[in-house]
């Protein structure tokens, strides 16, 4: 965190100073590690493993905060008996269809529902659909059977049980290379920090996001945090540190292919025909919670784009709307570019040249367009390719017959124009722009204005239907200045969302309407311009008002600070203790009441009880406080919405020299896999020559530096700080492979190498892992051939293996070889990397995906593939 | 030349004839709380318009910067270590298959990496690697015998691991030699007892860069003026932090009033060694060391000498009233002889 995010450090460190504990958990100890009071040096990719180990240490000694488990989480909710634990299948549970290499997940739900598990994964898989629970749970009906005692042997909580029970600290050691002792003090701090009177954070930066298993690293953090009562009450939650500024503002109102503003789908060209297809797929009626709403929110977002065109008898112009046919995530697209299936292609604040996995793949695409837009501050990797670049080196790309055409237009900084960020906390802070943009420099908002502008006119006239929705798309926003700028404010009224005949700002989404006479962009934001002002720009300061300070900003939704507050209080609604009190419910007032806004109906009292036949909001009990879950309850175990599996199971990374310790099954088998020669995977036991790659490497950022660089390497303060790329390594891995210190190496896998600077430093330490010691090398991601400094991309090294749920790659761990010196240049080089490739029996070959037993015990270690 | 009563706590400023100046100002650099983020070392050059020192891979851990030049008026030490550090509950290393810590010949080649930052001296372009070799593990006096307990010293199975940082600046001496020795009057004290080189009457006659003994003032080459921290003399003027202070995220370099941050040093300390780490220490805070005390001064975690920091500095001019007195005394025997000589002459 001090490394990637040093300002917002400074609150960990103001943590300290009042007496925190700072526990570290990374492969490299790193300036984080330095101020840490404890370090855990832990083997890249195994992070269930270790938390694994947590939920046991928890489960089996008891130290749940029981009453909060209890009435909160699905704990005491019972499974279906069908279902099979990884334990039952060697590494798989129970559903599992190598064919699709996919889960069925009938197995997995509450008893009694199992008609609800009949999701098409294989077409969730390909449209990323996890990624729009960020904003409430996955779909679950009615009401469920529960065990209060716990003990049914087939609720949450003793299945969690035996899930876990084989994560001993021992087998911690074993998977994770992590020492007993520590583990164990890891262990202890979290539970002992936690309780009526304590809480415990857990922060995680978006490199743990980026694993064949991320989504269930993150879950595994959110069990511990269930376990012991850390949701929704202050001092705990699971906080995600985001990349860039804005990451989140630009999932709320995405910038991807799966989702449209608010977390509302896609549609799908097959599940959502229709609009009431679409909207009912979003709504599940009969099932509890404030999604019951969702043709509201869908209709005020149509109306927001289409305005008067939007009409109730032409479902307003749902057709317009694109439809979802596959895989359109940012890696099928790159192979797509290559196959020369993409004519253009725009490029925003983006550098996937040097910032992306695989970057030999990247730079091939881009060279295969007929058009290429790029947009940044300075001339970057991704415009220069054609001309600069490794693939020029070795003849994969001729600057004379290479047919893409580049436009870079230059972009202005976010000092430079006006809007909004979102950060972590959901928090919308606006922005004044400071001063004029430099030259041809312009903002997103101008371009996006005017290139629609442009075309529109150009298409006026036409009657072709594929141009009505853009002719129709209402686009009127208000410019001002010289430079005809669009204005900022305006677009945010327009997503904030207001009464189409009076123009008055709604103030919460539950005034939007499903019938056409109200409107708004993003029914989250709905709030943002309540009463006609900018919440946004509000700048009252902390030492003014309360200690969760309500009127700096405006957080979505509701401006509400915490998320499913309403569990800081115990089920009767009163605060778990004096020290934490947070919200609670006011018997004499008749409602909740507190620091925040509450996360509840603000007039339920705790003893409503649902009727048995209730829908929607008012099928949640007074006792529920996660209302945006189909069952009003924190998911220990969840029966849907994750595809690989209803709890997370430890599988190695899609590349690991070791055997999966655990299960016979080696790595995730759900994976999004592209199986193409020019992706291939390294070979990892038990598939023979996975000795041919034998170290470990993990890449992040550098404090120095900005995520692709263009932001720091072409800015001399920046630039000279870290001015080099380079590789650290232990004293123990330089002795082994002759690496001198400030000397070169270049590390090789089978998709590309790339060459570096040597830092031999104590602060790398190998691992022991039974016997074997397992190097692991660390490489800084930000360099490329462009700027005041430069060096080769450690993206390169990486392929394309995705997580199924989001389709985010697995680009912080991979194997590799590393040689002393500098590399060869020209053609030399593919001949190299083909020779590793040759060795290790990678020619023609795709790599498994299924490795364990069809049936339990019958001998899953020959390392075959069934399917292949 | 100002008259030097190291042993009194003064005001520099009123020393310098300053009527009622304003409260001595200065910085405390709290090297506990350094997370190594360099904002210190981007911040000034933004603010003060210093230009690049090179963009030369240093190895010496992530420092780059090398040392104070007259292109870099912060610069942040970096020292890894196989020792612990007072606030770690456990080795972070402990049970990990480790060897011994890096060599000797790794040390040395980091710190005998060649940089040109465009300055004079700037980073000495060929030093002496070895001190660097023999600072592997720990402090280590020159003509001493280790200062490891027995049976420490070795090391194989490397557990203990400390990554030290530190922000260095111009102290700002009380007693300031680069002042003393300025012949054009360039370099000033001002109101709130800093020292601060004037860009416009600076001849780049160089005298001031020996005389400190830090080495923090150095020349910038094709340019010859000297240039280092102001503390920022246009902002405190203006009653602004000084753009490292404001930037620091984790208020480890503290701007203030000096009597204030004295306390506030003072009373981290206790509160250090109350937690446990009885190895933190101030440096430069102590009007009676060798300069004076220092406007900029710092709490560290070990010896100065390991920080790269020298332990006891003199003002370089503190010799000098009694050298011209002795040189006065000589050439008044010289005369008398001489005149003795006349005197004594046989008629």
């Amino acid at each position: 965190m001090a490394e990637a995010h040093p300002v917002g450090f400074q609150w960990v460190m103001e943590a300290k100073e009042r007496g925190a504990k700072i526990i570290h958990v990374d492969p490299r100890f790193t300036r984080t590690s330095a101020l840490a009071n404890s370090y855990v040096p832990i083997r890249a990719g195994t992070d269930i493993a270790f938390l694994g180990g947590i939920v046991h240490h928890i489960l089996e000694n008891e130290l749940d905060f029981r009453e909060y488990v209890l009435a909160y989480t699905n704990a005491a909710t019972i499974v279906s008996d069908d279902f099979r634990d990884t334990e039952e299948l060697d590494g798989l549970f129970s559903g599992y269809d190598p064919e699709t290499a996919s889960y069925d997940q009938r197995s997995w739900q509450y008893r009694g529902q199992e008609s609800n598990g009949k999701n098409d994964t294989v077409t969730e898989r390909e449209s990323a659909a996890g990624l729009r629970h960020e904003s409430h749970g996955a779909p679950i009906s009615g009401n469920t059977m529960r065990d209060e005692t716990l003990q049914h042997p087939n609720c949450v909580y003793q299945i969690l049980r035996r899930h876990y029970a084989r994560y001993t600290p021992e087998m911690v050691e074993r998977v994770c290379g992590v020492p007993r002792e520590k583990f164990e003090e890891v262990a202890k701090a979290w539970t002992e920090n936690s309780g009526r009177d304590r809480t415990t954070m857990l922060v995680y930066s978006v490199g743990w996001t980026q694993h064949t298993v991320g989504v269930q690293y993150i879950r595994t953090g959110a069990i511990i945090q269930l376990l012991l009562g850390n949701m929704g009450r202050p001092g705990g939650g699971v906080l995600a540190l985001r990349g860039h500024a804005s990451i989140q503002g630009s999932t709320d109102i995405p910038t991807l292919f799966n989702l449209l503003p608010g977390y509302l789908p896609m549609p799908q060209h097959e599940q959502h025909q229709t609009f009431d297809d679409w909207v009912t797929a979003i709504a599940h009626p009969g099932q509890k919670g404030f999604w019951g709403n969702a043709r509201a929110y869908a209709v005020n977002l149509l109306k927001a784009y289409w305005g008067a065109a939007a009409t109730p008898e032409n479902n307003f112009c749902y057709d317009h709307l694109p439809r979802m046919t596959g895989d359109h995530g940012t890696y099928q697209t790159v192979f797509n570019m290559i196959d020369g299936k993409v004519r253009g292609y725009f490029l925003l604040g983006q550098n996937p040249a040097v910032g992306s996995a695989h970057g030999r793949a990247q730079r091939l695409g881009l060279a295969n367009l007929d058009w290429l837009v790029v947009r940044d501050l300075f001339l970057i990797e991704s415009a220069t390719f054609w001309k600069n670049s490794r693939e020029v080196e070795t003849g994969e790309i001729v600057p004379e017959r290479c047919r893409t055409e580049v436009f870079f237009l230059p972009a202005a900084s976010h000092v430079e124009k006006e809007g909004t960020f979102t950060q972590t906390q959901r928090l919308l802070q606006w922005r004044e722009k400071a001063v004029d943009a430099p030259g041809d420099a312009r903002s997103e908002l101008w371009f996006f204005y005017h290139l629609g502008r442009i075309v529109r006119d150009r298409l006026a006239g036409s009657t072709r239907p594929r141009d009505r929705a853009l002719l129709e798309l209402v686009w009127d926003y208000p410019t001002h200045g010289p430079l005809a700028e669009p204005s900022a404010e305006a677009v945010l009224r327009e997503i904030n969302g207001y009464e189409i005949a009076t123009r008055r700002p709604l103030a919460s989404f539950t005034e939007m309407r499903d019938d056409g006479t109200t409107l708004g962009g993003c029914w989250i934001y709905t709030g943002v311009f309540a009463d006609g002002v900018n919440q946004a720009a509000r700048r009252k300061p902390g030492r003014e008002q309360s200690w969760v300070a309500p009127e700096w900003g405006w957080a979505w939704p509701a401006n509400r600070r915490m998320l499913y507050n309403r569990a800081s209080a115990d089920p009767e609604g009163r605060p778990w203790s004096e020290r934490k009190r947070y919200v609670w419910w006011d018997e004499q007032a008749g409602q909740w009441v507190g620091e925040d806004v509450p996360d509840f109906e603000r007039t339920k009292p705790p003893s409503y009880r649902a009727p048995e036949d209730a829908t929607g909001v008012a099928a949640l009990d007074g006792t529920d406080p996660f209302i945006m879950q189909g069952d009003g309850k924190g998911w220990l175990y969840a029966p849907v919405g994750v595809l690989d599996g209803p709890l997370p199971t430890h599988y190695e990374p899609a590349e690991s020299p070791v055997r999966n310790p655990l299960y016979g099954q080696q790595a995730n088998p759900t994976r999004k896999l592209y199986r193409r020669t020019d992706n291939p995977t390294n070979p990892s036991p038990p598939q023979q020559h996975s000795d041919v790659f034998p170290y470990v490497f993990t890449v992040s950022r550098l404090t120095e530096h900005h995520t692709a660089g263009a932001m720091s390497r072409m800015v001399h303060h920046l630039a000279e700080l870290q001015p080099e790329m380079f590789v650290e390594v232990s004293p123990e891995l330089a002795v082994e492979r002759g690496l001198t210190h400030l000397g070169w190496a270049h590390m090789v896998t089978s998709r590309g190498l790339i060459e570096a600077r040597v830092l031999v430093t104590d602060r790398m330490a190998p691992i022991r892992l039974e016997g074997r010691v397992i190097h692991q090398l660390w490489l800084p991601y930000h360099f490329g051939t462009e700027g005041l400094v430069r060096g080769e991309p450690a993206n390169d090294l990486f392929g394309a293996t995705l997580d199924p749920n989001v389709l985010i790659q697995e680009s912080k761990v991979a194997t590799c070889d590393v040689r002393a010196g500098r590399r060869p240049t020209g053609p030399a080089l593919l001949d190299l990397i083909a020779d590793y490739r040759r060795r290790a029996g990678l020619d023609g070959h795709h790599p498994p995906v299924v490795t364990a037993a069809e049936r339990p015990g019958d001998g899953a270690d020959d390392g075959t593939d069934r399917k292949e | 030349m100002v008259e030097i009563r190291p042993a009194v706590a003064v005001n520099p400023a009123e020393r310098a004839g300053y009527v009622d100046p304003p409260p001595r100002m200065g910085f405390f650099t709290d090297t506990s709380l350094c997370i190594g983020c360099k904002a210190c070392e981007v911040a000034c050059k933004e603010w003060n318009l210093v230009p690049v020192s090179g963009l030369d891979l240093l190895g010496m851990s992530y420092d780059n910067t090398g040392a104070l030049t007259a292109n870099s008026w912060r610069h942040v030490a970096f020292v890894e270590q196989s020792r612990p550090v007072g606030w770690q509950a456990s080795a972070p290393l402990a049970g990990t298959p480790t060897g011994a810590p890096v060599g000797v010949a790794t040390a040395e080649t980091g710190a005998g990496t060649v940089v040109d930052t465009g300055t004079d001296p700037g980073v000495p372009s060929a030093p002496d690697p070895a001190p660097a070799g023999r600072m592997v593990d720990g402090t280590q006096f020159l003509g001493m015998p280790g200062t490891e307990l027995p049976g420490r010293g070795d090391r194989g199975g490397r557990a203990d691991l400390r990554w030290l940082m530190m922000s260095d600046v111009c102290k700002h001496c009380t007693n300031a030699a680069c002042l003393d020795v300025c012949p054009t009057g360039s370099l000033f004290r001002t109101e709130f007892g800093t020292v601060v080189v004037q860009e416009d009457i600076c001849n780049g006659c160089g005298y001031c860069i020996p005389a400190c003994p830090y080495g923090v003032i150095d020349q910038r080459r094709g340019d010859g003026r000297a240039w280092k921290c102001t503390l920022c003399y246009d902002r405190t003027k203006s009653g602004r932090t000084p753009a490292c202070a404001q930037a620091c995220p984790t208020e480890s370099i503290q701007y203030g009033e000096l009597d204030e941050l004295r306390e506030r040093a003072r009373a981290r300390v206790e509160r250090l060694h109350a937690d446990g780490m009885p190895e933190a220490r101030l440096y430069g805070h102590d009007p009676t060391d060798g300069v004076g005390g220092d406007g900029a001064f710092f709490l560290l975690l070990d010896e100065p000498e390991v920080y790269g920091l020298p332990p006891d500095p003199v003002v370089t001019t503190r010799d000098l009233p009694r050298m011209w007195r002795w040189a006065g005394a000589a050439a008044l025997t010289m005369a008398a002889a001489a005149v003795a000589a006349f005197v004594g002459r046989p008629s």
